[in-house]
C-alpha cells in the first residue's frame, strides 16, 4: 500500500500546473482503499454541556492528501477538525466520546502529550492570528518553544518556511517588521508558515481563505497544492469552487452527522447521497 | 422651538456645558495654584511707608504681600479707632522681615494711616539662615575689624561674599553629612556587631576580647578622625563668620549681621524685570533642590520631592508585580465561580475603602506586627531602638501598593480579557502550553494595559497623604533614604513627602503668613511632579503599545 502511493503520488505531482482545471482532468483515479490511513475517527460523538455537536463519526483521513470538509454553516465542521488538535480541550463545557487515531495511536489517550501533539498537528484559523511580534519572530515561535534558539537555525527555517508558505519574496527585506503590518492575504501564509516551520504532520486548515480576496485565495489554495507532497492537509470551506479545486477526498456533514465521504471527483460528479447533490448543487445550506 | 428640541441640538449644548465647566474648574484651580506658587519667587519691590499712627509717626520697609478692603466696622471691631467714617478700608500687609529686631515679621497698615510711600534704591532684601528675611539699607561691610565697604558700595561686595559663605556652607555640609555621618556609620556598626556577639550564645570569652580589642582600636581611629574633622569644622565655622554687615532698619536702628548667616541677597528696588527674572530662577532652583529650614517654612523642598519619588518609585516596584500575577491567577487560572466573584467584588471594593483605614493597618499590621518580627529576627542587636519596627519608608510603600492595588488588578484583568482568544488559540496550537501562552503572547500584549493601571495607581499615590502619617512620613527627616552608606537604600527610614509638607507647613507652621506662598509652591511642585510621573509612565504605555500593536487596539 505504501508502494502504491509512493507511485501514485509522483505522476499526479509532475502533472499539477497552475491551472486547477486542467489539472483535475489529467488526476490520475484516486481510490480510498489504495490510500494509507493517516487519520481514524472512530465512532465519536461530541457534547457541548447537553446538545450534541456531532454524532457517531466514522472517517479515515488519507495520509498526503487533502481532504475538504463542507456543510451548511453550524453543522460541525470546525468543531470535528478542532477535534484533530483537541483544541476543543479549552471549551470547559465539551464531552467528547469515542476515539481519534493518529498512525494507530488514540490522541484522546490519557498519555498522550497535548502539547507535542499539536506539534504534530499543526492548525490554521478562519482569520489571521499573527502573534504581535515580528515577521521572523512569529515563524520562529514554535521553534523556540521547543527551545531551539540558535540563530543559524531559526534564520534558515525561518526561510525555508516563509518560501514554503510563498511569502519570502514578499518579506524578505522587512523580517523584523512588526506582522500587522502585513496584508490579510499575508497574514494568512505567514500564519501558515508559522505552522509548517515545525514540521508537523498533519495541517489543519479552518477555512483559511475565507476572510480573502480572490488573488490572496488563489494564492493560498496554490500553496496547498504545493503542500499537499509533505503534509497530510484537512480544510474546511464553504466554497465548493475551493473544494473540487484543491481537494483530493471530500466528507460532507450535516446536522453533525457525516452523511458522505468520498473521492472529491466522485462527490462532485456523482454523489450516492440525495441530501450531497441537494447542498452541492446549491438546493440548500 | 419643539424642531429644535428634536433635534438633538440642546444635548449638544448640556454637553458642551459641562465639559466647559469642568475645564474652566481645572484650568482655575491650577492656574490659581501656579500664580500663587511661581510669584513666591519673584523679587518684589521693598517699599518704606511712613504711617501715623495714634499720632505718632513710623517708618516701616518691607515687601507687599497683599491688600484686602474690608468694612471698616470690621476693624473698629477690633478695637482700633479710625479717623475717617468711611465706610470701606484698605490695609496692606507688609513683610516687614527682621523677626531678631521686631519680634514677628508681618504687619497689617491701614490705607488712612499712610502719609508717605517711598522705594529708596539701596533697599535690600537679605535672606538668612535664621531669624527669616532682613530688610534694610546698607551702611558698613567689615572683614574681621578692618571696614571695606560702607555706603552703596556695600552692594558690590555683597555677592562674592555670599558666594564664598554658602560655598563654606555646602564644605560644612559635605563634612557633616559625608565624613562625619561615616563615621558615626561605622561606629554604629562596631556598636552592633559588638552587641550580635554578646546575643550570641556560642561566642566564648575569647571570642569576645579580641573582638573588644579590635573595636577598641577601630574606635580609637575613629575617634581621631572624628577630632580631625571637627577641628577642620571649626576652622569653616570661624571662617565663614568672618564678615559683618551693618544694616540700619527702617526706623534707624544698626543692626549688625553675621555675613555666615546670609545666604541671599537682592536689591529688587533698583533691578529691572531682565534683572528680576535672573534673580528669579535662581531662586526657584534653590527652592526645588534646598534643605528646609526654620521649621519648613524657609528655604527648599527637595528632601519631600525625593522622599515623594523615592516612596512612589517603590510602591510602583512592589504593586505591578503583586497586582498582575493576582490578575493573571483571577482571570487566567482561578475557577469562574461564586467565590471567584466574591474575590472580585472584594477586591473591586478595596478600592472604595477610604486611605487613612490602609494607614491605620498599616501601622497596625506592617510596621508594628511585620517590622516587629523582622527586628526581633534580623536586627536584634539593635534592640530595644526599631529598625523596622517603626514607620518609614518601605511601610509607607507597603501601605500604598495595597492602596493602590486593586486599580492594578482591575485594568490588568482588563487588558487581559482584551486579547483575542484567537491569539492564544494560536499560540496553543503551535504545542505551546498555556503558561508559555501566557508569557511570551498574552502578557506582553497586556502590558499597556498593566502601564494605565500602573499610571492610576501613581497618580494615586502621589497624591495620598492621609495614610502615609501614619506609616512613615515626617515633618522633618534627618536624613535621605537613599545616601552613600551601605546598604545605599535605607528602607527604615523615615522620609518627607511633598503632601505632607503642604499640610504641615500650611496648617501646622508657627509662622502662617510666611508659609503661604510656600504652600502653593509647594503643591505646584506637586503637581508639576505628579504629572511628569504620569507623563513617564504614558510614554512606555505607548511605547509598549507600538511595539505590541496589534487588529484589537
Ligand atoms: N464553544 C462552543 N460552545 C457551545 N457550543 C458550540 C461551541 N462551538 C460550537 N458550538 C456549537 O456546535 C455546533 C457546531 O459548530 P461548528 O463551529 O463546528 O460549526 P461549523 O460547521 O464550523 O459552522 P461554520 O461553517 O459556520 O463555521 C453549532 O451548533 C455551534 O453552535
Ligand atoms: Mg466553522
Amino acid at each position: 500500500m505504501q508502494s502504491n502511493t509512493e507511485f501514485k503520488r509522483t505522476p499526479s505531482a509532475e502533472n499539477r500546473t497552475m491551472n486547477h482545471d486542467d489539472a483535475m482532468k489529467t488526476e490520475p483515479e484516486l481510490n480510498m482503499a489504495d490510500e494509507k490511513i493517516k487519520l481514524t475517527v472512530d465512532d465519536l460523538n461530541l457534547y457541548y454541556g447537553d446538545t450534541k455537536a456531532l454524532n457517531g463519526i466514522q472517517l479515515a483521513i488519507p495520509e498526503k492528501r487533502v481532504t475538504a470538509f463542507i456543510g451548511p454553516s453550524g453543522c460541525g465542521k470546525s468543531t470535528l477538525l478542532r477535534c484533530f488538535n483537541r483544541m476543543n480541550d479549552l471549551v470547559d463545557s465539551c464531552r467528547i466520546q469515542g476515539q481519534i487515531k493518529m498512525d494507530g495511536q488514540n490522541i484522546y489517550d490519557p498519555s498522550v502529550d497535548v502539547a507535542e501533539l499539536r506539534r504534530q498537528i499543526g492548525m490554521v484559523f478562519q482569520k489571521p492570528n499573527p502573534f504581535p511580534k515580528t515577521i521572523y519572530e512569529n515563524v520562529a515561535y514554535g521553534l523556540r518553544l521547543q527551545g531551539v534558539n540558535d540563530k543559524r537555525v531559526l534564520d534558515e527555517v525561518v526561510e525555508t518556511s516563509l518560501k514554503g508558505a510563498a511569502l519570502w519574496n514578499e518579506v524578505k527585506d522587512r523580517l523584523h517588521d512588526n506582522a500587522f503590518g502585513l496584508s490579510g492575504g499575508q497574514q494568512q501564509r505567514l500564519v501558515i508558515a508559522r505552522a509548517i516551520a515545525i514540521e508537523p504532520e498533519v495541517l489543519l486548515l479552518d477555512e483559511p481563505a475565507s476572510a480573502l480576496d480572490p488573488i490572496s485565495t488563489l494564492k493560498i489554495e496554490e500553496l496547498i497544492y504545493e503542500l499537499k507532497s509533505k503534509y497530510t492537509i484537512v480544510i474546511v470551506t464553504h466554497n465548493m469552487q475551493q473544494a473540487a479545486r484543491v481537494s483530493d477526498y471530500t466528507a460532507f456533514m450535516y446536522m453533525g452527522d457525516l452523511i458522505e465521504h468520498d473521492v472529491t471527483n466522485k462527490m462532485f460528479t456523482n454523489p450516492s447521497q440525495k441530501q450531497t447533490e441537494d447542498y452541492i448543487t446549491g438546493r440548500f445550506g | 422651538m419643539r424642531n429644535w428640541f428634536r433635534s438633538g441640538t440642546p444635548w449638544i449644548w448640556l454637553n458642551a456645558g459641562a465639559l466647559a465647566l469642568s475645564l474652566v474648574m481645572v484650568v482655575g484651580l491650577l492656574s490659581l495654584i501656579a500664580v500663587r506658587g511661581f510669584s513666591h519667587f519673584w523679587p518684589a519691590d521693598i517699599v518704606q511707608l511712613t504711617v501715623v499712627e495714634d499720632g505718632q509717626q513710623s517708618v516701616a520697609m518691607g515687601e507687599l504681600v497683599r491688600s484686602q478692603t474690608l468694612a471698616s466696622s470690621v476693624i473698629t471691631d477690633s478695637g482700633v479707632v479710625l479717623e475717617s467714617d468711611d465706610p470701606l478700608i484698605t490695609r496692606h500687609l507688609l513683610k516687614v522681615g527682621n523677626r531678631d529686631v521686631y519680634g514677628r515679621d508681618f504687619r497689617w497698615f491701614l490705607e488712612p494711616n499712610v502719609v508717605k510711600r517711598e522705594y529708596p534704591a539701596n533697599a535690600i532684601g537679605l535672606e538668612r539662615r535664621e531669624w527669616g528675611n532682613f530688610y534694610g539699607i546698607p551702611v558698613r561691610l567689615l572683614e574681621g575689624d578692618t571696614e571695606i565697604a560702607s555706603g552703596d558700595a556695600v552692594l558690590a561686595e555683597l555677592p562674592a561674599r555670599i558666594k564664598r559663605v554658602n560655598q563654606l556652607y555646602a564644605d560644612i555640609r559635605s563634612i557633616e553629612r559625608g565624613e562625619i555621618g561615616d563615621i558615626n556609620h561605622r561606629l554604629q556598626r562596631i556598636r552592633l556587631n559588638e552587641r550580635r556577639l554578646e546575643l550570641n550564645e556560642n561566642t566564648t570569652d575569647a571570642e569576645m576580647q579580641r573582638f573588644q580589642q579590635q573595636a577598641e582600636i577601630e574606635r580609637e581611629t575613629l575617634e581621631q578622625e572624628f577630632l580631625v574633622l571637627r577641628g577642620e569644622l571649626d576652622q569653616l565655622y570661624a571662617s565663614a563668620k568672618r564678615d559683618q554687615l551693618v544694616m540700619k532698619t527702617a526706623d534707624g536702628q544698626e543692626v549688625t549681621i553675621n555675613m555666615g548667616d546670609v545666604v541671599h541677597a537682592w536689591a529688587p528696588n533698583a533691578m529691572n524685570v531682565f534683572q528680576k527674572l535672573g534673580h528669579y530662577f535662581p531662586e526657584l532652583w534653590n527652592f526645588l533642590t534646598g534643605e528646609p529650614r526654620e521649621a519648613n517654612t524657609e528655604g527648599g523642598i527637595f528632601p519631600a520631592i525625593f522622599g515623594t519619588v523615592t516612596m512612589v518609585l517603590l510602591m510602583s516596584i512592589i504593586v505591578t508585580p503583586f497586582g498582575v500575577l493576582a490578575a493573571i491567577y483571577l482571570r487566567e487560572y482561578a475557577k469562574q465561580g461564586p467565590l471567584l466573584k466574591i474575590i472580585r467584588v472584594s477586591v473591586y471594593n478595596l478600592a472604595g475603602v477610604p486611605s487613612i483605614v490602609f494607614g491605620v493597618f498599616g501601622l497596625g499590621f506592617f510596621v508594628y506586627t511585620m517590622g516587629g518580627s523582622i527586628d526581633q529576627i534580623f536586627y536584634p542587636e539593635s534592640l530595644p531602638a526599631p529598625t523596622f519596627g517603626s514607620p518609614g519608608l518601605f511601610w509607607a510603600s507597603l501601605t500604598l501598593a495595597l492602596l493602590t492595588l486593586p486599580v492594578v488588578i482591575v485594568s490588568t484583568e482588563e487588558g487581559l480579557a482584551r486579547i483575542p482568544s484567537t491569539i492564544r488559540q494560536g499560540s496553543l496550537a503551535l504545542g505551546a502550553t498555556k503558561s508559555e501562552t501566557l508569557w511570551k503572547v498574552v502578557v506582553p500584549l497586556a502590558a499597556p494595559a498593566m502601564m494605565t493601571g500602573l499610571i492610576l495607581a501613581i497618580a494615586r499615590a502621589a497624591g495620598e497623604v492621609a495614610p502615609l502619617m501614619l506609616v512613615g512620613v515626617v515633618k522633618l527627616a534627618p536624613s535621605l533614604p537613599i545616601d552613600g552608606n551601605f546598604p545605599f537604600i535605607h528602607l527604615d527610614r523615615q522620609i518627607m513627602h511633598l503632601g505632607f509638607h503642604i499640610y504641615d507647613v500650611g496648617f501646622q507652621s508657627p509662622n502662617v503668613e510666611a508659609a503661604r506662598p510656600l504652600v502653593y509652591a509647594t503643591a505646584l511642585t506637586l503637581v508639576g511632579l505628579i504629572i511628569i510621573l504620569n507623563m513617564t509612565a504614558i510614554s512606555i504605555r505607548n511605547r509598549l503599545r507600538e511595539k505590541y500593536r496589534s487588529d484589537s487596539d
